[in-house]
């Protein structure tokens, strides 16, 4: 019997370990094996940036080759990379030359009018393993997401300003009430009030997303524009209220366990010297139990930014830099959930997604250590005495 | 009984329900001020229910009903027009088992002063060191008063406790065994502490310890299920009591 107990533990531990480290791997093609990556990009028609100055090495412009009349020609050229499964003389090589008319004077080696960029990308391309590496670095620290475009963009920095907008109009929404809740249901509610609400809160908990975030799509959304007559109908404040949704019943939830398990007589001491319940509450109960309470605001901070429907739903889902609560915002979470489907297997795009599964993975992971190793004791301190 | 006393707390037919279970029978008894007053008899023997009638802690309880009147300096407590937390500042309170808040020593002394006011930092520490000397803990932990109070051994928790009671400055202090939990040494510390208290405070005590109420109190009462047995002077109790089942109880022969 206990050996089996013991099996099962150990291969949960281990499944999470092995998930984590297929994530890893995944995203680690970005980094480590930036050859492979790029051939596999050149197969897999992905209209990845670093070919083009690869077409247009002036070297080979000087010594002709059979390819050469192909990196020439404007019109056969960029189906070539952009879709290489398709017939030449199909209707697409057209709308691909014709939307790009400045390439080839930009690029031409005739004139050696080459920005200083493209010649960056050509010294590193003898050397292709730092020409990745950098090329992806540059490309995640960008500061927009298009990863279909035709020269694709992995910027990540509106992805995480999007997550950290919700994530932190969320909490603030969440925390209070949900500690408030846990708080009246703890020590105010009647007892057959109590015996209501707590599962009717902690049921909440266990609500398809999807309803919450089709709910703020139709009803929050137009709420908020009522109010505040904001130009975007889904923005980060709606996409906000959503993940409060989802965060309350756990906030309310841990918190309600963590200051229920307060003794009693903790309460009655504090109110025999004179306090009154909402005193005692407030400055006894809730200090006494603050490392689960505190616990309780980080697991909801956990579902806030790791919240994938919500955020797709009722953010706007439109990665945009801005810092305004009242625009489109879309998180890391949304991002792999809406991308995840359509992304060319082993392409780069797919690197960075799985890239951002540990981004997310690595933050929670060091949210919760920095608490348990740093904010917990100085929280207990504080509220507690040394 | 002398009556020539003046009575600080006084109850007429005081009776007490839990639910439907009657724990306290039309109880009638004055309690002396300024003298200690001490409650004995067997577990259970609705001593500690009447204890926490005086100041109300019972109303914490779900379904619990009284009858008859608990007058504390002339006033019904039990009166609707009553305010539960002003009546509580003049009842002060300590417990069988010793519940520090988890709080510094400095704080849990200064909680009940700076619930309604902000009394300036000097006062609070006068307030503090008083408090402290008067409970006999002042040297013990003069050092580390912003350091937790849950470090404090079970008999410094206790005699904190007092202190902390005795810092908002009440005219009554309601003791529910507060030795229970203490070596002889902590516990002769208390009683120390109970008598040089009571030239201040009307002190109402219960214990289980008959030595205890035989030694510290003034007036002793004993209760057999649910019912004043007996009400006198402590010497005339424990050396001539007028009731069988007093003498039984006081000598041994059961409880």
């Amino acid at each position: 019997m206990e050996w089996s107990i013991r099996l099962v533990a150990s291969a949960s531990i281990i499944v999470i370990f092995l998930i984590l480290l297929f994530v890893m791997r995944e995203a680690a093609t970005l980094f480590v094996s930036a050859s492979t990556t790029a051939t596999e990009s050149t197969s897999s028609s992905a209209p990845s940036g670093d070919l083009v100055p690869e077409s247009y090495d002036p070297g080979a412009a000087d010594a002709p080759s059979s390819s050469e009349p192909e990196v020439y020609n404007p019109d056969a050229e960029e189906p070539a990379t952009a879709e290489p499964a398709g017939e030449p003389g199909a209707p697409g090589q057209f709308i691909y030359a014709s939307k790009n008319p400045k390439y080839p004077e930009i690029y031409n080696p005739d004139t050696g009018l080459l920005p200083a960029d493209i010649d960056d990308v050509e010294s590193e391309a003898e050397t292709p393993d730092t020409l990745a590496r950098q090329n992806v670095l540059t490309k995640l620290a960008g500061d927009s997401w298009q990863p279909v475009g035709e020269v694709p963009k992995f910027g990540l920095a509106p992805l995480l300003i999007g997550t950290a907008k919700t994530t932190i109009i969320a909490i603030l929404i969440g925390a209070p009430l949900g500690i408030l809740a846990a708080l009246y249901v703890a020590f105010f509610a009647k007892r057959r009030v109590r015996e209501f609400v707590k599962p009717a809160i902690e049921l909440l908990a266990g609500f398809p997303s999807v309803v919450i975030g089709f709910f703020c799509l139709v009803t929050v959304a137009s709420f908020i524009q009522d109010l505040t007559g904001v130009q975007y109908r889904l923005n980060a404040v709606v996409g906000g209220i959503g993940l409060s949704l989802a965060v309350i019943p756990i906030v309310f939830s841990i918190a309600e366990d963590a200051l229920s398990a307060v003794p009693k007589t903790l309460r009655e001491a504090s109110l025999a010297l004179g306090s009154t319940e909402w005193q005692t509450a407030y400055r006894v109960m809730l200090p006494a139990a603050a490392p689960g309470v505190f616990a309780a605001v980080l697991l909801g901070i956990g579902r806030a930014f790791g919240e994938t429907m919500i955020a797709i739903m009722a953010t706007g889902n439109a990665p945009l830099s801005s810092l305004s609560p009242l625009e489109p915002a879309r998180t890391v979470a949304a991002t792999i959930g809406s991308e995840m489907g359509e992304v060319v297997w082993g392409s780069e795009h797919y690197g960075v997604l799985f890239f951002m599964g540990v981004i997310l993975f690595v933050f929670s992971f060091s949210l919760n250590a920095v608490t348990e190793l740093y904010v917990k004791k100085r929280l207990i301190k504080k509220f507690q005495g040394q | 009984m002398a009556k020539d006393l003046p009575l600080k707390i006084e109850a007429h037919d005081f009776s007490f329900y839990y639910g439907a279970k009657q724990a306290l029978h039309s109880i009638t008894l004055g309690i002396p001020e300024r003298r200690v007053t001490a409650f004995i008899g067997p577990s259970g023997c609705g001593k500690s229910t009447f204890l926490r009638s005086i100041n109300r802690m019972n109303d914490l309880i779900d379904g619990t009903k009284t009858d008859g009147h608990m007058v504390v300096d002339g006033v019904d407590v039990y009166s609707k027009d009553i305010d539960v937390v002003t009546l509580r500042r003049r009842i002060g309170m300590v417990f069988q088992k010793s519940i520090p808040f988890p709080k510094s020593i400095y704080e849990n002394i200064t909680y009940g002063l700076t619930l309604n006011e902000r009394p300036s930092k000097s006062d609070l520490d006068s307030i503090v060191e008083s408090c402290l000397r008067r409970s006999a803990l002042w040297d013990e932990v003069k050092d580390r008063l912003h350091h937790s109070a849950l470090g404090l051994s079970g008999g410094q928790q206790q005699r904190l406790c007092i202190a902390r009671a005795v810092a908002i400055n009440p005219d009554i202090l309601l003791m529910d065994e507060p030795c229970s939990a203490l070596d002889p040494i902590s516990t002769g510390k208390v009683e120390e502490l109970i008598t040089e208290l009571k030239d201040t405070y009307t002190i109402v005590l219960v214990t289980h310890n008959m030595q205890q109420a035989a030694r510290v109190s003034d007036f002793t009462g004993f209760f057999l299920m649910g019912s004043l047995i007996e009400f006198d002077r402590t010497r005339s109790i424990f050396t001539s009591p007028s009731k069988k089942e007093t003498e039984d109880y006081i000598t041994g022969r059961f409880g």
